[in-house]
């Protein structure tokens, strides 16, 4: 029962380590949109403003320094003594505004291509020349006070976002692909024939390469992970990641049932591969592997249900970055196993050895 | 001598085509037996209902004592099978391929190494498949069915495009294998191929089998004249005419031929007269039996 087994596996490891396309379109493509989407959008929230000090402007200088202390964190405050330099600069965009003391005004010039900088820029200086009043008018302890705190860091980081979502795509890419030109390319070539001559059982064939697509799909994983683990991206990985691995497990079957089912209708290898392309592209799309679909129209998000890489996207990050339980990934993986065997089971009827 | 294959009565039909038309054939142990016939003559189809990759219409098929269909896993480590497409698993070297296969029947590396040898792709054993040529492909892909050392192997058109030289060798190696004790069954459409490997043939057309036995015995039963032919300009036509009476005289310029039912004579009266130069003598082949049995050419 387990002769053969082995055997085939390493012929299909091999000849997928070898096929330089399937591993550029299964591991390392996958991998450019993690390095972009991860370094591109590292700080997505919004930098502190930067603002041109003209001349002296006595209200700063004169601050106490935990005053002084408190404003450099909201913003960063950079002397030019040449006005007009200044406000060049501004105009160029180069800094949000530029602030210079007339007598008892404080002038602040800024450009509104930057609304949103510009806004926190007059904020912060409306209250620093408030608070300069009351202290003026000698009120020391002010009746009201604001705390402010930010909370951006409690919530998804890109990088924690995009990891289990092109982790999954990759699975589904390797996993549909491997099982649908597998079985076209192995029936066009007649290897398949040739192994129904051999004294090996069908659950042996079908086995291997269900463990060649499960190999595949951990060591993508622990590529993925290993990657936006580094200190660049900063993937930060909750307690329960490892539910990860049974989730992939049951993914991987439902996605190889996928392949196997376009590789029942396809002739050639081209066919097979576009009917998967057909499949898996706008899958990814729908299942928030590249952008999420908070946005999305809600029968949009409906018809997402449908597709496994849905529930493994959602199950993912549940477990991986946002720290649910492991109990939270049952109920995907049960949908995951359901899905590849109605479909598999599909598949196999319409399994056929040969071409004729 | 044990049968190895007795099929009676066999029929298969796709649709309206009867690719198989009630075949009937035997083949002993230790035979080199032969299915020849025209492209689509229901050869292939007849392998395919032995090795038990189709199941018969009608009639009765045994092979080693057992039914093929339905797929019987106690028979197929018996059978070695050489497919007529060179099946191999993509991007794997010569040696990992025979290896693959040999597991699959629980044979050892070692084994795998001497068939390479064998078939003389010992120095290619790391090549890939993809980059053999035809005729090393054809090798390997007869090394793979015999990795397994099975009673009967199943050749289809083992050196169909193949060039001379390759088709020489693997005769040689068919020939070896045979005489190694295994029963070979080989498909061809090429007579001459059949003539000069197979113990027994079986000749194939429209899904019948005409007429089968030795080439030998079938090219005699044929009664066929016998071709003698000379360069032109030794003798005329008249006087090769009158040798002997039933004496048919071509003359092309070039060569004349005499086609007669009594070459002894002709010859040696050609010798009596010194007119020998250029001689050429070619006796009926397994094409003339062919064109016989079905009153057109093989091709």
């Amino acid at each position: 029962m387990i002769r053969g087994l082995s055997s085939l596996s390493r012929a299909m490891m091999l000849g997928f380590v070898r096929d330089r396309a399937a591993l550029f379109f299964t591991i390392l493509f996958p991998l450019m949109f993690l390095v972009l989407f991860g370094g591109l959008f590292k700080d997505t929230g919004t930098s502190k403003p930067e603002v041109v000090e003209i001349g002296a402007v006595a209200l700063f200088d004169q601050m106490p320094p935990e005053g002084r202390a408190q404003l450099d964190q909201v913003l960063k405050v950079v002397q030019n003594p040449d006005r007009n330099a200044a406000l060049d600069q501004v105009r160029k965009g180069d800094y949000s505004a530029a602030i210079e003391q007339q007598g008892s005004t404080v002038v602040l010039h800024y450009s509104a291509q930057d609304a949103v900088k510009s806004g926190i820029v007059q904020g912060v200086l409306d209250s620093v020349v408030n608070n300069a009043n009351l202290v003026s008018a000698g009120v020391t302890t002010p009746r009201f006070s604001l705390a402010a705190e930010r909370v951006e860091d409690k919530s998804l980081k890109t990088i924690q976002f995009v990891t289990p979502g092109l982790l999954g795509w990759a699975i589904a890419v390797g996993a549909t692909f491997g099982a649908a030109m597998t079985l076209v390319t192995w029936r066009q070539k007649k290897i398949l024939r040739r192994l129904r001559l051999a004294p090996v059982r069908t659950t042996t064939i079908v086995g291997a390469r269900v463990a060649v697509s499960i190999g595949i799909a951990l060591v993508q994983m622990v590529i993925f992970i290993g990657i936006a683990s580094l200190p660049y991206f900063g993937l930060k990985l909750s307690d329960y990641w490892w539910m990860a691995v049974p989730l992939i497990i049951a993914a991987t079957l439902a996605f190889m049932s996928i392949g196997l089912l376009a590789g029942s209708f396809a002739k050639t290898p081209e066919a097979a591969s576009a009917i998967a392309n057909l499949i898996v592209l706008p899958m990814a799309f729908l299942s928030g592997s590249f952008f999420p679909l908070d946005g999305a129209p809600a029968w949009l998000r409906t018809v997402s249900q449908i597709f496994p890489l849905k529930h493994l996207n959602e199950a993912m990050l549940d477990v991986m970055v946002r720290g649910d339980g492991p109990g939270s990934a049952l109920p995907a993986i049960g949908l995951l196993l359901g899905f590849a065997l109605v479909v598999g089971s599909i598949a196999s009827l319409l399994f056929r050895w040969d071409d004729v | 001598m044990t049968l190895t294959i007795s099929v009676n009565g066999l029929h298969k039909s796709y649709g309206d085509v009867h690719a198989v038309d009630g075949a009937t054939f035997d083949v002993d142990h230790g035979e080199f037996f032969g299915i020849l016939g025209p492209n689509g003559a229901g050869k292939t189809t007849t392998l395919e209902i032995l090795e038990g990759l189709r199941e018969a219409d009608s009639g009765d098929v045994t092979v080693l004592g057992r039914p093929p269909w339905p797929r019987n896993q106690a028979l197929l480590p018996r059978i070695g099978v050489q497919l007529q497409a060179t099946s191999f698993f993509e991007r794997l070297t010569a040696r990992e391929q025979i290896n693959t296969f040999a597991s699959l029947y629980g044979v050892g590396a070692r084994r795998s190494d001497e068939m390479l040898e064998l078939v003389g792709l010992s120095d290619k054993a790391d090549t890939r498949t993809e980059k053999l040529s035809g005729g090393q492909a054809q090798r390997l892909s007869i090394a793979c069915a015999l990795v397994h050392g099975p009673d009967l192997v199943f050749l289809d058109e083992p050196t169909s495009g193949l060039d001379p030289q390759a088709r020489r060798n693997l005769w040689d190696l068919l020939r070896d294998i045979n005489g190694q004790g295994h029963t070979v069954v080989l498909t061809t459409h090429y007579l001459d191929e059949a003539e000069i490997l197979c113990d027994r043939v079986a000749i194939m057309d429209h899904g019948r089998i005409l007429q089968q036995g030795p080439p030998a015995t079938l090219v005699r039963g044929l009664d066929a004249p016998t071709r003698i032919s000379v360069e032109s300009g030794q003798i005329t036509v008249a006087e090769a005419q009158s040798i002997v009476d039933d004496a048919e005289v071509e003359d092309d310029g070039v060569s004349l031929t005499i086609a007669t039912r009594t070459p002894a004579q002709v010859l040696s009266t050609l010798a009596d007269r010194n007119a020998m130069r250029g001689l050429a003598v070619r006796g009926a082949t397994l094409e003339d039996v062919f064109l016989n049995l079905t009153g057109r050419e093989f091709r």
